[in-house]
């Protein structure tokens, strides 16, 4: 599984952090890096939260 | 933290549970319905929307949007093809007329009629307006798309801007009209604005902003009435004196959209009352978003939330429960979490205040408009405010989630920067 944000579309408001912060990290530039793009399998239901809950619809998950 | 457990279309069926009924087309009804299907539900699923168009997003039409700077179909919460995915029957441009739980239909003000064998409830709320407005060109409320484009045209013509209540939205409204160099008068009515959502300190804190930036604020003014002959001319206040206006925007909160409900046997009360799987007190009825009051473990409390990540994660929950029904359903608890974008500030919002609660600056300062304020309530860490520094916001989400002391919070606070 790999973890793709538009950032384009990111608006930095971090809730993604907050609900995987071992993937997904605002740092104090305010823009949003991820830690680890291709996360093992048996956390894709919290990675697919972060997805549901980004307001600016930037993360999705892509299968390699 | 699924609560559904194995099979679970097969639990609902054995629960009698065939067709599905979401009234609200909204952020909070959508989640819901692609929650049914993701937990397994391969019945019949009704989405009853009273606007025309296919769910969309709120939060862009007080900022990007009203500002030009994105286009109103960009609001579009899911592209259409995701609704054949999701086999869902629209019945969109509907409004909701009547309910009848003991038959367990649905009226509409089409004059159809949508069955269910479990209903949830998402209708959201609509914007308050002024006793007594009267019928002028340019008073606007702010909720729908069509409210936002309406504005936007409206300030295309570079009218005077008068915002009568300094809450969120009141805020976003300024703060863009500002940004496209309009004159800007906010009326709010009492001394403090955002006081019942962030305590007084904070309020404060969030006034300073407008003035920094060219409004005019007027705090603890009465609005009296609206003068003009078609058009909106001036704001009278109480205090004798007037406003002259061109646009007038009206943002002095929403209220539950439930006046469909009365008399159906559902509890009332600031919203339809739940319990804290957000179950209502018809069995088989649910409700999530801004129309429901539910139990939040999480605080030991009623409350209503109004915000876009718990129409999502209620939309969610309420789906869940009713598919797993009264025995496994489990308690939605959350921390509330919210977001404003002001001039070139972000707000954050997690937790939930209290006026009377204890306020202290953690991180940053209020002058460098980068700061964390953090509130405590009997011994616990209870919410946390952040300008510009979402990092640390949202790590207190974490915390206030899991309980955390107010000492501990502050003793740790400086570890975290």
């Amino acid at each position: 599984m790999n973890i793709v944000v538009d950032f384009d579309k990111c608006d930095s408001n971090a809730i993604c952090m907050g609900v995987a912060p071992k993937y997904f990290e605002v740092k104090d530039d305010n823009f949003l890096y991820v830690l680890d793009e291709h996360p093992p399998e048996d956390v894709r239901s919290l990675i697919e939260d972060a997805v549901r809950q980004c307001p600016t619809g930037a993360i999705s998950i892509e299968d390699d | 933290m699924p609560a559904v457990t194995a099979a679970p279309d097969l639990d609902a069926r054995r629960a009698g549970l065939d067709r599905i009924a979401i009234v609200g087309a909204s952020l909070a009804g959508l989640s819901a319905a692609e929650a049914l299907r993701e937990a397994g539900f391969e019945g019949a699923v009704t989405l009853v929307g009273a606007e025309a168009h296919l769910p969309y997003d709120r939060p862009p039409l007080s900022k990007q949007v009203l500002a030009g700077d994105r286009d109103g179909q960009s609001t579009a919460l899911r592209i259409p093809e995701r609704y054949d995915e999701l086999k869902l029957d629209l019945l969109l441009g509907r409004a909701a007329a009547r309910l009848d739980a003991t038959a367990g239909t649905l009226e509409l003000q089409s004059g159809e009629s949508v069955g269910y064998d479990g209903l949830i409830i998402a209708t959201g709320a609509s914007p308050r307006t002024l006793p007594a407005t009267p019928e002028l060109d340019g008073i606007h409320t702010l909720r729908t798309l069509e409210d936002c484009l309406a504005l936007r045209r409206e300030f295309e013509a570079g009218p005077r801007v008068a915002v009568v209540g300094a809450g969120f939205i009141g805020a976003e409204v300024a703060a863009v009209a500002r940004g496209r160099g309009l004159d800007v008068t906010v009326l709010e009515a009492a001394p403090v604005p955002l006081e019942r959502a962030i305590g007084a300190a904070m309020g404060r804190v969030c006034a300073a902003l407008h003035t920094a930036h060219g409004v005019d604020l007027r705090l603890g003014v009465a609005v009296e009435d609206f003068d003009g002959s078609a058009r909106i001319e001036r704001v009278r206040l109480g205090d004798g004196s007037s406003i002259e206006a061109d646009v007038v925007v009206v943002g002095v909160g929403v209220d539950p959209n439930t006046a469909w409900l009365e008399g159906s046997g559902l509890v009332l009360d600031n919203g339809i009352v739940c319990d804290a799987t957000c179950a209502t007190n018809v069995p088989g009825i649910f409700a999530a978003g801004d129309v429901a009051s539910w139990h939040n473990r999480q605080y030991g409390e009623q409350m209503r939330v109004e915000h876009w990540t718990n129409a999502v994660e209620q939309g969610r929950a309420a789906a869940r429960n009713l598919l797993a029904g009264p025995l496994a359903a489990e308690p939605f608890s959350s921390v509330p979490y919210f977001w404003s974008n002001q001039y070139d500030t972000r707000i954050q919002f997690v937790g939930h205040a209290r006026p009377d609660d204890e306020v202290r600056v953690a991180h940053g300062a209020v002058d460098d408009d980068r700061f964390v304020a953090l509130y405590g309530r009997a011994g616990r860490l209870v919410a946390a405010l952040g300008f510009n520094w979402a990092r640390l916001v949202m790590g207190y989400r974490a915390k206030i989630a899991e309980g955390i002391g107010w000492d501990e919070a502050l003793d740790g606070a400086a570890s975290l920067e």
